[in-house]
């Protein structure tokens, strides 16, 4: 029952957070500032649970803890769509001013590549998941060469509109979005959430996992496809952020020590609000709004990916 | 029984298993041998699923393997292989109640707590059930994944070199207790070996693999002889009898 004590603890103050910052210097205009930051909030956790989601499972299929889904070239899908879309179409074309049709855009573009990719790949029958990984990293860098090279050419202010895209952020989040978000994820998580059990064993290997009756390839593909679709819907929302995954991930191996799927996306998705709501606080409050949340992520985040690759260097 | 029919196995256009047929019956320990590179633990694992054959067939009490349900094959044959890795630090305790996956998919009930506590006894583990893994000794952390095999509960029972990197006195302990489990528990016992030796003291049937072909199947006596070791292993190996056991003297041939 410890994780559980551990869990609410969390709980509790993923909840005060949000308390603070809904209602932090709120001067009682209900009316006007709460419904936007309430949009923001709502906005946030569904990201960090989403990306906390799928980087836990993505790396219970890798056999990886310091993978992130963004291997699958997914960010950078996003970003070469964004900057094909302003380098073409400019700027103040609708698929840019407008957020939905900007939302479905970008969902259907991630999607579509994730199910061709993984479709193509089956299809010669069960390729390694490293072969998979590893043809992710050159879409993945193609995908940013082409990105690069546009944003080369392209004009100086169109290019301040791509360089916004670039970063996360939850300041202009549309709440029509937040609701289509919300609905998709919910749906995914609760069907995907009865496979938690076949994801602890999966954390034996394939032999074993094979053994104890798990349906390895087909369990596999379909944790991809949830995984990919999961981050389609996070970076649609608010821009790249998919790295933020490995931190809160690895936070909550570490805090939980536990193998139970269960306890370990519960406690990875609350520490990603945790850790979302009161990075944000401090953006707008104490650095007030000089910078934007996805910086002091990386800047943490990188941080902590290479201690994560000295401890794992270290042990074997 | 366990029918293997005509499994074949390529690798890129290597023939690893070619037609391979064999009869694995119940209630025996059944031992494969042979040299490196003869297709012993690509059978296996083609026979327990883990691989899949290019060609033909697994017959487990008379149905074809391919028209079971992952779950319910589970249930029926279990595989122990030889490279355990995990990402995970587990208890031994914790390990072997996965034994009971098949049937509780996660959530122990009170029959399976007690097939785990059976399965621990059984090893010899209860007073380390507790301890982490990457605690113990290669002989202890074998005994905990046989465990999990037992509590497991499976009429077959496959095991992929289980005394690789075993000592004389953790080998004899876990030849000892497969022993038990076809004698007592009435398991069948099906292990892939590379010292001839165990192999001629603790199995019923012997079969021979060589080049990915079956050239001997037989039983302990038929096979453990100075000629069908010289037609597996192109070796000249005197028998000698001691003890009522059959013992190869390979070391200076």
């Amino acid at each position: 029952m410890r994780d559980l004590h551990k869990l609410l603890i969390l709980a509790g103050l993923a909840a005060l957070f949000c308390g603070v910052y809904l209602f932090h210097d709120l001067n009682g205009s209900f009316d006007y500032a709460l419904p936007r930051r309430g949009i923001k909030v709502f906005a946030m956790v569904l990201t960090g649970v989403a990306i906390a989601y799928a980087t836990v499972v993505f790396q219970t299929i890798t056999h990886n803890r310091i993978l992130t889904p963004s291997i699958m070239g997914l960010d950078s899908l996003y970003m070469l769509l964004q900057t094909v879309l302003i380098f073409f179409l400019g700027s103040s074309h609708i698929t840019i001013i407008n957020k939905q049709v900007n939302f479905i855009i970008s969902i259907a573009a991630m999607v579509i590549f994730a199910l061709l990719f993984y479709r193509l790949l089956f299809k010669k029958g069960n390729q390694p998941i490293y072969f998979l990984l590893l043809i992710g990293i050159i879409f993945g860098t193609f995908f940013e060469s082409v990105s690069t090279f546009l944003q080369v050419l392209i004009d100086p202010n169109e290019f301040q509109v791509v360089q916004d895209r670039m970063f996360a952020s939850f300041n202009n989040v549309s709440s029509d979005l937040v609701w289509t978000a919300l609905l998709v994820i919910g749906v995914l998580i609760a069907f995907a959430w009865k496979q938690n059990s076949s994801l602890d064993v999966l954390t034996l290997g394939r032999d074993t996992a094979v053994n104890l009756g798990v349906n390895y390839d087909a369990l596999v593909k379909q944790m991809l496809v949830l995984s990919a679709v999961l981050i389609a819907i996070a970076t649609a929302l608010v821009g790249p952020i998919t790295f933020f995954g490995l931190i809160v991930a690895n936070l909550s191996y570490q805090f939980f020590k536990s193998y139970k799927h269960s306890v370990l996306i519960t406690g990875a998705a609350v520490i990603s609000i945790v850790a979302l709501v009161g990075g944000q606080w401090v953006v707008e409050r104490v650095f007030t709004f000089n910078t934007t949340l996805s910086v002091i992520i990386n800047f943490i985040g990188g941080i902590y990916f290479i201690y994560l690759l000295l401890k794992e260097s270290r042990s074997k | 029984m366990i029918q293997v029919r005509e499994l074949t196995k390529f690798y890129g256009k290597k023939q690893v298993v070619g037609n391979v047929s064999v009869n694995i019956q119940r209630g025996q320990i059944t031992s494969f041998i042979g040299p490196n590179g003869a297709g012993k633990s690509t059978l296996l694992s083609m026979v327990s699923r883990l691989l899949d054959a290019d060609t033909g067939d697994v017959l487990i009490d008379q149905t074809n393997s391919k028209k079971m349900k992952s779950n319910d094959f589970s249930k029926r044959v279990s595989i122990l292989k030889q490279s355990n890795y995990m990402n995970v630090r587990l208890t031994i305790r914790e390990l072997v109640s996965f034994g009971r996956f098949p049937y509780s998919k996660g959530r122990l009930n009170d029959e399976d707590e007690k097939m785990v506590d059976q399965a621990i006894e059984y090893m010899n583990l209860k007073d380390m059930e507790d301890i982490y893994l990457d605690e113990l000794s290669g002989g202890q952390r074998q005994r905990a994944f046989i465990a999990m095999v037992i509590a497991q509960d499976t009429d077959y029972v496959l095991l992929d070199e289980p005394l690789n990197n075993l000592d004389m006195k953790h080998s004899v302990q876990i030849m000892k207790i497969l022993r038990r489990l076809v004698d007592e528990l009435g398991k069948t016992v099906v292990i892939v070996l590379h010292d001839i030796n165990f192999a001629s003291v603790y199995s019923d049937r012997i079969v021979a693999l060589k080049n990915g072909l079956v050239v001997k199947d037989g039983t302990t006596e038929e096979i453990i002889q100075s000629d069908s070791l010289k037609e597996i292993y192109d070796m000249d190996i005197p028998i000698q009898q001691m003890n009522n056991c059959r013992i190869c003297v390979y070391f200076n041939s």
